[in-house]
């Protein structure tokens, strides 16, 4: 990045987890500027999962700190970390199985808008426009009035995403965006966040296995291995770095070059 | 049996969890003395591919027998004691129980007709040398790499004619994969079928006569050989229609 | 208060802790390796109570008195596995896949039962059975009697907890109740026979609650109200110590023990011009235990967090708001029930029978708020019905009020007991809710036994009639409406605002819900605290309607008519507790004048209800009509 680079929306700094004796997070730094789309990559058991449930909140690091525009947020409750401005997105898509679509997107809003002990007022007239304008930008529209419970898996992933930009955050953290969805749903899964984030400003951070998503959108790779940040760099750069493929890539790197 | 009968053999598998279907009319079989590898990414169906042999989810097919026996009717339990030996992904090692312990859980004679090796505990000891210098150890208190030793050891020692293996390198340090590559080559030598899920697949290169692709529940690809190295390649290799070539 | 009087009765609670042990320890292991908290538990202890009292003589007569008493005690405990092991055949078998709250229901219809069975089989009243033979002495102990029997009692606890210990560590059956304890699938991939293992674990438990029972003997009579009372305080050891661990049970067991110990040794104490009884407030002080570990380690002593697994039918459907007709039939009901009155001319029965239906439906509607939209099963509604019902008595008698001020008061104290209880129990969720709201329940319940100067102990409190216009059948009826409609509607509001979506957030699934900048704990307390208001208004109703209260009418089965009601009507729908509280309330009405075993009969049929439609009666009736159509 150039010297007169955006302030990062968020930087860890030498995060360090242990589990007994074993250190799952062993001093991992790195920063994301706004608009960037940030890969976080590595075998599993690397520390990926660490990581990222240390800046969500979920985990205390043993040392080192998570700094949101430049406010340290580390051990924060998840709610007040998501009230900050961060979304998520896990690994199995989870929404509202028991309210609709468009019902899923509205508790977001009105999450968002701190208007949750409103114990009067119907919720079924709040924020239904942006709601509906949310569930327009992912494509889920047309299945506003469905019960979430019975929407198809890629469908769920996309509505959990509307949701996850409720908020309006500057940050959006996707546990494995495209897992468990086909080959094309992957591919336009991720063009879709990366539209969101140029159009909207937003860092995301996510892990990944596939690593054609990876490859093809990413504009920064972070890589983890035993729990060591091992590389960090463009997709070339980290496609070439020889103990990334070493630890985590093997051949990849050599046949995806022919894969578009 | 005569070879070319199958040991295990799976016509038409559908399998569910919970109410939704994960398997959709699964075909496969293994030959005794055979390795096959199950390839596929990550929520394919492999785990549950496993899980429907042993019995621990939902299941219906038009055959799924061991050594001609049907499994269907049968419980987890039956299905284990008939000679199936199961590694589940995550390993699933009893924390709280030493390493001897886990063994003497999974600790089962060896059936009197049964012309493959004896896996005594003594045995398994042999094959992973660490393990017999932690036998008192907390199963909890083992890294990955050493519950995942002893999760095969605890199959082995029920002495299994088919030993099912899910993800046996996932979040394993290469050095480990290395020596449970080893060991599972002996175990073929000495007669073992078995049934390898991987999703990166160094490891089924090594060791698999043959290996079979699932996407989402379904068999997409079925081969002699898998290729080597990565998913992506293996991909490729295994792209519906064409026949794998490395 | 002398201190050899203190040390004497911390001798004492060794001897009360014991018996808690062996419930609690049972109870856990049970729950260790099937994942079903037993409601049943402390009928096995009652049952071996009972079995000893009976046996003790029969085989004193032909063997001696000595080998009578203990051949009884072993007897008792050995047969107390046996109908242990029967029962999981029968009926645990069939229900291991069904959701928790099934599993809850099915057990606790196994109590009432057990309890009619009971009552059937050796009557109403109190048995006494044998002394102990060598035991019946006592030794000199700081300058007072300390009875044999007491310190033979504090030495089994310790024994058993050595014994249980070995059990587990040193054998294989055993090394299977760990390891299933941890992974019981992985288990059956082992070849292990988990049918057998359930089983025998599940004998073993009840064994050993019944032993715990049978050694009671030469202490306490035996008694039908054991069962529960036994229930609740297992319940308070496990929550305490940490479920699944057995020196967890242990030192829980003896840290409530010593703690009511000590307040009986207390006795009267003088603070600040006021005299406490503090023999009183046993109850109180095993509640302020609880407290203390749950705010520092809410897993309790030696417990680790459970993955949340909890087993619920399948997803809702959205919540749709009335349409015009169902806003019409609505109206028309409303009509109905307003108009009743005006028939009491020639059915004098109707305004008083439709009275109990109302309240019942206000109390079934508020239990409901956090059972189907907030997904926590209350085990202890009946605490804020009592306290509703105890608040608006005492103002309404003690301090005279007028009766809607008086009522006010029943529904501020109600109020009050669900944001002090609440605040506890909505950090827990699944069994461990149920269990503490039962736990709380009971205490509650023991309080209004105990402090007579305020709750009128066992006779409770009398003459609570309301003021004029309130005094007739028909003016407290239509008074009693009108709360009620108010009440309904402000929960309907409630689950179609922000703050009820917000509760099904967090039900459908908390790790969104809190991702999504909810705080689901104070969500959840909130609804706690409506639920249990609310709740407290069908308390202080039924206060006046009944012109008395007493603790028999907030006992844990009342808890229960509430959990019944919601699921014969259904938790998916806001309609359905009103009609299971209507259902409930005429099928007692009818039957409780012909059978004194109205209870058991309440079992059979909860029961059947989980065995037939095993995945949640909704669930049931809607494959029912798929298959149907």
């Amino acid at each position: 990045m150039s010297g007169n680079a955006p302030a990062p929306v968020l930087e860890v700094s030498a995060l360090t987890k242990h589990y007994g004796g074993v250190r799952a997070l062993d001093g991992v730094s790195f920063a994301i500027a706004p608009g960037e789309l940030l890969a976080l990559i590595g075998p599993n058991g690397a520390g990926k999962s660490s990581c990222f449930n240390i800046i969500n909140g979920q985990l205390r690091p043993d040392a080192g700190e998570v700094r949101l525009h430049g406010r340290a947020i580390t051990g924060l409750a998840p709610r007040r970390i998501a009230r900050l401005g961060v979304g998520r997105t896990f690994q199995v898509a989870t929404v509202f199985g028991s309210m609709t679509a468009l019902e899923n997107v509205q508790m977001a809003l009105i999450a968002a808008q701190g208007r949750v002990f409103r114990l009067w007022a119907p919720a079924r007239r709040m924020a239904r426009e942006a709601a509906l304008a949310l569930l327009e930008q992912t494509g889920t529209a047309a299945l506003a009035e469905r019960p979430a419970a019975a929407l198809a898996y890629g469908d769920v992933k996309r509505l959990e995403l509307a949701m996850a930009l409720a908020g309006d955050p500057s940050l959006l953290l996707m546990d494995e965006p495209t897992a468990g969805m086909s080959a094309e749903e992957r591919q336009a899964m991720i063009a879709l966040v990366r539209r969101l984030t140029r159009s909207r400003g937003l860092a995301v951070l996510f892990t990944e296995h596939a690593m054609d998503v990876v490859f093809g959108h990413a504009d920064r790779v972070v890589v983890l291995a035993r729990g060591r940040l091992i590389a960090n760099g463009s997709v070339e750069a980290v496609q070439g770095d020889p103990a990334v493929r070493e630890a985590y890539l093997g051949g990849v790197s050599a046949s995806i070059s022919e894969t578009p | 049996m005569s070879a070319t009968t199958p040991l295990l053999q799976i016509e038409g598998l559908n399998a569910w969890y919970g109410e939704a279907q994960i398997l959709f009319g699964l075909t496969l079989h293994i030959a005794p003395g055979e390795a096959v590898a199950l390839v596929g990414r990550n929520g394919a169906g492999k785990s549950t591919t496993m899980k429907a042999i042993i019995g621990l989810v939902r299941r219906q097919a038009r055959r799924l027998t061991l050594g001609g026996a049907d499994l269907l009717a049968l419980p987890t339990h039956a299905i284990a004691r008939l000679g199936v030996g199961y590694v589940p992904e995550d390993r699933h090692i009893f924390a709280d129980l030493t390493v001897l312990e886990n063994l003497d859980l999974g600790r089962r004679q060896r059936p009197a007709d049964m012309t493959l090796p004896d896996w005594t505990t003594d045995a398994v000891f042999d094959l992973f040398p660490q393990l017999a210098d932690m036998r008192g150890r907390l199963g909890g208190q083992m890294s990955g790499g050493e519950q995942q030793m002893l999760a095969v050891a605890r199959a082995l020692v029920g002495n299994p004619s088919l030993l099912l293996l899910d993800e046996p390198s996932e979040g394993v340090a290469p050095i480990v994969v290395e020596q449970m590559t080893r060991a599972l080559a002996r175990l073929k030598a000495g007669g073992l079928s078995l049934l390898i899920s991987e999703q990166s697949s160094d490891l089924c290169a090594a060791i698999c006569d043959r290996a079979y692709r699932i996407e989402q529940g379904e068999l997409r690809a079925h081969g002699p050989r898998t290729g080597q190295a990565s998913e992506t390649s293996l991909k490729a290799a295994l792209a519906p229609g064409n026949a794998p070539t490395r | 208060m002398s201190f050899e009087a203190l040390l004497f009765q911390a001798v004492n609670g060794f001897a009360s802790a014991s018996g808690l042990f062996l419930v609690a320890a049972g109870l856990s292991i049970i729950f260790g390796v099937t994942r079903i908290v037993n409601m049943a538990h402390g009928s096995f202890y009652m049952l071996g109570l009972y079995l000893a009292v009976t046996l003790a003589p029969l085989l004193g007569e032909a063997f001696g008195g000595a080998l009578g008493f203990w051949g009884g005690i072993l007897g008792a405990a050995l047969v107390t596995a046996a109908l242990g092991a029967l029962v999981e055949v029968v009926l645990l078998r069939r229900i291991y896949a069904a959701p928790e709250l099934y599993q809850l229901l099915a057990t606790f219809a196994l109590l009432l039962i057990i309890n009619d069975a009971a009552l059937a089989f050796w009557g109403p009243e109190d048995i006494l059975g044998p002394r102990a033979p060598g035991l019946s002495g006592s030794v000199e102990f700081l300058g007072r009697r300390l009875p044999d029997y007491d310190i033979f009692l504090a030495l089994i606890g310790p024994v058993v907890l050595v014994a249980l210990h070995m059990l587990l560590t040193r054998t294989r059956f055993g090394r299977l109740i760990r390891a299933a304890t941890q992974d019981r699938e992985m288990v059956a991939a082992l070849g292990i026979n988990e049918a057998v293992l359930f089983t025998a674990v599940f004998a073993l438990g009840t064994g050993i609650a019944g032993f715990g029972g049978a050694l009671q003997m030469a202490r306490e009579p035996a008694n039908l109200a054991l069962d529960l009372s036994v229930l609740g305080d297992a319940f308070v050891v496990v929550v305490v110590g940490g479920m699944g661990s057995i020196r967890g049970a242990y030192l829980a067991a003896l840290l409530v023990a010593e703690v009511k110990a000590l307040c009986t040794a207390l006795g009267l104490v003088e603070l600040g011009g006021f005299t406490f009884n503090m023999s009183r407030l046993t109850l109180v002080a095993e509640f302020l235990v609880m407290a203390v570990v749950l705010v520092i380690r809410p897993h309790g002593l030696f417990g680790r967090p459970q993955p949340a697994q909890a087993r619920r039918g399948e997803a809702e459907a959205p919540l749709v708001p009335l349409g015009r007709t169902g806003r019409l039939i609505a109206l028309a009901v409303l009509v109905c029930f307003a108009a009743i009155p005006l028939f009491s001319a020639v059915a004098s029965y109707a305004p008083v029978l439709a009275l109990d239906m109302v309240i019942a439906a206000l109390f079934a509607a508020s239990l409901h708020l956090l059972m189907g939209p907030g997904g926590l099963a209350s085990f202890g509604h009946a605490a804020y019905f009592g306290l509703g019902a105890y608040g608006t008595a005492y103002a309404a008698t003690v301090l005279g009020l007028p009766t809607p001020l008086a009522f006010g008061v029943g529904m501020a104290t109600a109020a009050a007991g669900a944001v002090l209880f609440g605040w506890f129990c909505v950090r827990l969720e699944g069994v461990y809710f149920a269990m503490l709201t039962l736990a709380f329940a009971q205490i509650v319940w023991s309080i209004a036994h105990q402090w007579e100067e305020v709750t009128g102990g066992s006779n409770g409190l009398f003459g609570v009639w309301p003021d004029p216009p309130f005094d007739s059948a028909s003016g407290l009826y239509l008074a009693a409406l009108g709360v009620t409609v108010l009440g309904l509607v402000l929960i309907r509001r409630l689950v179609f605002a922000p703050f009820g979506l917000a509760l099904r957030a967090g039900r459908d699934s908390r790790l969104r819900a809190e991702a999504l900048g909810i705080a689901v704990d104070r969500v959840r307390w909130l609804a706690f605290a409506i639920a249990g208001t609310l709740c407290g208004a069908a308390g202080g109703l039924f206060a006046f309607a009944k012109g008395s209260i007493s603790p028999e009418a907030i006992s844990v089965g009342r808890s229960i008519d509430g959990l019944v009601m919601v699921l014969l009507g259904g938790v998916h729908s806001l309609m359905g507790p009103l009609l299971g509280a209507g259902g409930l309330t005429l099928l007692q009405d009818m039957v409780m004048r012909e059978s004194p075993y109205w209870r058991g009969l309440l079992g059979l049929i909860i029961l059947l209800i989980v065995l037939i439609f095993p995945s949640g009666l909704a669930a049931g009736l809607r494959r029912k009509r798929g298959s149907a159509a």
